[in-house]
């Protein structure tokens, strides 16, 4: 019989994270800070109103870019939030959360042999994405020293003539920098002159900690080579209800709609009715998380100081990303020695990119409590390793 | 930040766990320990904080105890209003509530005793005997479903995956 199957996903790594997935699945009782999702529970006015249209029946296909109602929502909460203003008829679709919305973003744009510039370490689906829609990636790395932020300095250094598109992922998972106005200038510069094209990730947007988020669509003369792309899923505690969205230029949202016609047809129905309610009536929700959030940062940045693994005081998402550099040890060493040796699970920086090598990523989207003990287990693994190295 | 919105975050916090650390307060509301205390002994002293209390789950324990929402009606006096008869009816220490009320009755009365009979010969004996007291309509509580925030048996098992991207 011959191979059906397609070269190019064949030859893909799969996620690093799934690997370790894996380990962690295997074993009992793991205290785990590995997980990239929200621990509050969505809203129950997003849950009562999404039972409500259930009952009601509105269990029908929507238009493909998503329920208009949904779209001026958004148009209204862009402008609200980030001064952005879009058309809800022509520049706003509605996606299977953020990860269809870089997809389709990708594909819409990339010819083959086209150049997308992605810092690095980020989210894993990136990449992937990139090179299925048939781009060659081109990594610039985010330095410590800088807090992760992304230097126009190094992303001159990876232009090239074929550079198209730079995915601009801030606040970053796993590091959880920020990129505020006057980082942005001038990399916004270097955009303009090159002529390149920017899918701004914003899906942590409200999570960002003093201070507010800028949104680099905003910036003057971006919102034209700008695609925001966000969701429902940080922001109100919706991962599980697989609801985006993508706002830009129309003539991208135009193709991006089409693709998403075909391939998806339209986004949950209940799923979106949920999405007008978070938007309507959940900003106290919102900022009680964002303050719950805020509290976690500054107590696990803390307590890494004090056992000895520095990190950078990350701004946004729910991610400290410290160095393990003094221990010896690799990420992957890391983080297997720690979950078998103290049950607790972190992610290691590697699996973010090659560049995120000699650190871990540590959620806390956890319960105070939860974060105590597992910091007094890892607290307890780097006095005993560090022994053993001296 | 500015210091209102400090205070109102270090009560927020407290109310949800009194318990927590003075150190972990500190370092999570970055301020620190000294100036922590301070306003708490602050707050406690402007009775802004008027007592710590414990939620406790008592018909886990076994231990016989029922507690009994009273609905009162009562007649205002001249000069103080609800005050004096209210304060009249607080000073029992059966009494573990009263709040004054808008709408079809006046003052909203939580009284808690060891079994039903105790409390409603309380209302019989105490309560309504009093001058000004027009009538009480006493409910017993069947069961808590969520007392204080707190979803009294909520399973708290974490439903996400160990480790996602």
């Amino acid at each position: 019989m011959r191979n059906f199957l397609n070269r190019k996903v064949c030859e893909m790594p799969p996620s690093g994270i799934r690997r370790f997935f894996n380990l962690a699945s295997e074993m009992q009782d793991v205290l785990s800070l590995g997980v990239g999702e929200p621990d509050f529970m969505t809203p129950w006015p997003v849950r009562e109103q999404a039972i409500y249209t259930l009952q009601k029946g509105q269990t029908v296909y929507t238009a493909n870019a998503g329920l208009l109602a949904l779209r001026r929502e958004l148009s209204a909460y862009l402008a609200d939030k980030y001064q952005l203003e879009y058309d809800p008829q022509k520049q706003i679709v509605i996606t299977v959360g953020g990860s269809e919305a870089i997809d389709l973003a990708l594909r819409a744009m990339v010819e083959p042999g086209d150049e997308v510039l992605l810092p690095e370490p980020s989210f894993v689906s990136y990449k992937p994405c990139a090179e299925m829609a048939g781009a060659r990636v081109v990594t610039v790395p985010l330095h410590e020293e800088h807090k992760f932020r992304l230097r126009a300095d190094d992303l001159r250094k990876a232009i090239t003539d074929r550079t198209k598109i730079l995915v601009f992922p801030f606040p970053g998972n796993p590091t959880g920098s920020t990129m505020h106005k006057e980082d942005m200038e001038e990399i916004c510069r270097l955009v303009i002159e090159k002529d390149l094209f920017v899918i701004s990730d914003e899906i942590y947007a409200e999570l960002t900690y003093d201070g507010r988020h800028d949104s680099i669509a905003a910036m003057p003369g971006m919102k034209e080579r700008t695609l925001v792309i966000n969701g429902f899923s940080k922001t109100f505690s919706m991962t599980g209800w697989r609801l985006g969205y993508a706002a830009g230029p129309a003539d991208l949202i135009a193709q991006m709609t089409k693709i998403h016609q075909f391939a998806i047809m339209c986004a949950p129905t209940t799923s979106q009715y949920a999405a007008i309610e978070a938007l309507r009536s959940c900003d106290r929700y919102v900022d009680e998380m964002r303050e719950e959030y805020a509290r976690r940062r500054r107590y696990v940045v803390t307590r890494l100081w004090e056992i000895g693994l520095p990190c950078s005081d990350p701004q946004g998402a729910f991610y400290v990303f410290p160095s393990i550099k003094s221990t010896g040890m690799r990420s992957e060493e890391f983080c297997q020695k720690l979950l078998t040796e103290q049950k607790v699970a972190v992610v290691p920086g590697d699996a973010f990119g090659a560049s995120g090598e000699g650190f871990v990523r540590i959620s806390y989207a956890y319960s105070l409590a939860r974060l105590q003990e597992a910091l007094n287990r890892i607290e307890i693994f780097v006095k005993e390793h560090g022994r053993e190295s001296t | 930040m500015n210091m209102e919105d400090k205070t109102r975050e270090l009560l927020e916090v407290l109310e949800k766990n009194s318990r927590t650390d003075i150190k972990d307060l500190a370092v999570m509301l970055d301020e620190n320990e000294a100036d922590i205390a301070a306003q708490m002994t602050q707050l406690e002293k402007d009775k802004v904080i008027f007592g710590y209390h414990t939620m406790i789950n008592w018909d886990k324990v076994m231990v016989d105890r029922v507690t009994a929402l009273i609905e009162v009606r009562v007649t205002p006096q001249r000069g103080d209003g609800f005050d004096n008869i209210a304060q009249r009816i607080y000073q029992f220490d059966e009494v573990s509530a009263v709040y004054l009320m808008s709408g079809a009755f006046d003052l909203t009365v939580i009284v808690e005793g060891r079994t039903m009979k105790e409390v409603a010969l309380f209302v019989a004996q105490r309560l309504a005997p009093i001058d000004q007291v027009l009538s009480t309509s006493t409910h017993f509580v069947l069961k808590r479903y969520k007392d204080h925030g707190v979803v009294l048996e909520e399973d708290e098992k974490d439903e996400r995956m160990l480790v996602s991207p």
